[in-house]
């Protein structure tokens, strides 16, 4: 009895402090998968979400960053938001939704938050950055210049189409964006191919 | 199941005819606790998240509309292959950059893919190299070309495969209208 209760207990305790909460998800997304290794950083990370439907989900890490985004987004394009509508878009998910809907969607509750987001049409999004329908190119545009380490991941479903994320690389392009990552899981390295052979190498040379 | 040792321990006299009370055990019953240490360990197991997910970086070609074409690099055409990515997960591939191509039609296989093409086209890249008819500073260059049928996964597979096949120059590029052609030309002939 006490055996297993020290054995539960340290498990509970690698579990405690190993853990990290999967971020809050607006969409479930399956990504492709790659070889790459590069793990996604923890901090400035703007993540820019693409369901299988094409919709687009728009969010940065850091609260604070948050609070001065949404400021700024207030200011420009005049949504007439309340303090208590900043805060609630500081602590809130992903945004999916165009900026006429903000304000209602920041009043809701969290759940009807969640069955608002459901039907959502996503970050409007446009082929060039200039036009005033380019809703993503203002959240990009601002949450740049409120920290400009962002880094910009996009994580994508598998299954959209390609012209959602050539929409989204356009916009990015557009801002002289030509270095983002892309989401993926981790695969194998088919063995037999250069990349193979290369980790091989450096697996030896260790 | 649960007790404690409340009794406490007769610690002044009562009258002679009262008895002592009886020395209860101090043992704890632990059950709870551990219902509880397991009900965590099952909640944190299925909340954590121990695989981090990992990100491709991807460098997009600079775009920039006051280049002038002398500025411009040029792609010498026995060096580059273009890929076109079309629906259904299916591969087009020619050599060249395009002044009537020979369209190949292929997929993410492992028997004849875009893999073994990429290698095949790699080894005669470095062959052309070895005899002088490419200068050192030519690289192989594959061209990818999705076309509005193709998903994100096919790009994510084709931008994977050139990190497989070590091809360190290559760019996402906008298909055109003939490459467009190509391709419903080839369907039509192949009856897709």
């Amino acid at each position: 009895m006490t055996a297993m209760c020290d054995v539960a207990f340290l498990l509970l305790t690698f579990f405690m402090l190993a853990t990290k909460f999967k971020p809050e998800e607006p969409v479930v997304v399956k990504t492709p998968s790659s070889i790459s290794e590069i793990p996604l950083p923890d901090v400035d990370i703007m993540l820019l979400t693409v369901d299988p439907k094409g919709r687009i989900f728009f969010s940065i890490d850091n609260k604070l960053k948050r609070k001065e985004l949404i400021e700024s987004v207030n200011d420009e394009r005049k949504l007439g938001l309340t303090p208590e509508d900043i805060n609630a878009f500081a602590i809130g998910p992903s945004i999916g939704i165009p900026f006429s809907q903000l304000k209602s969607f920041l009043n809701m509750r969290p759940d009807e938050q969640g069955e608002m987001m459901k039907e959502a049409q996503g970050v409007p999004v446009d082929t060039t950055v200039m036009s005033p329908t380019n809703e993503l190119a203002q959240w990009i545009k601002s949450a740049r210049y409120t920290n400009p380490k962002l880094r910009i991941c996009i994580k994508a479903d598998g299954d959209a189409a390609y012209p959602h994320v050539k929409k989204i690389i356009s916009t990015l392009e557009g801002y002289k964006i030509f270095k983002f990552n892309l989401i993926t899981n981790l695969k194998a390295v088919p063995p037999g191919t250069a990349a193979f052979e290369e980790r091989n190498k450096v697996a030896k040379a260790d | 199941m649960a007790e404690m040792d409340t009794s406490s321990g007769g610690g002044h006299k009562k009258g002679p005819g009262v008895k002592k009370g009886k020395k209860l055990s101090t043992r704890i019953d632990l059950t709870p606790m551990v219902d509880l240490g397991f009900l965590l360990i099952t909640f944190f197991m299925f909340t954590t998240t121990l695989a981090k997910p990992k990100t491709m970086e991807i460098n997009m070609p600079y775009k920039d509309k006051n280049l002038t074409e002398e500025e411009k690099n040029k792609l010498k055409a026995s060096a580059a292959m273009t890929i076109l990515l079309s629906k259904d997960h299916r591969i087009y591939y020619y050599e060249g950059i395009g002044d009537d191509p020979v369209l190949k039609v292929t997929g993410f296989k492992a028997k004849d893919g875009i893999r073994d093409a990429l290698i095949a086209k790699k080894k005669l890249v470095a062959g052309l190299k070895q005899s002088g008819a490419l200068g050192p500073k030519d690289e192989m260059t594959v061209l990818i070309k999705p076309d509005s049928t193709s998903t994100y996964s096919d790009l994510v597979n084709m931008l994977d495969e050139m990190s497989i096949n070590d091809v360190r120059t290559y760019a996402i590029i906008d298909i055109s209208t003939t490459e467009q052609g190509f391709i419903s030309a080839t369907e039509k002939a192949s009856g897709l």
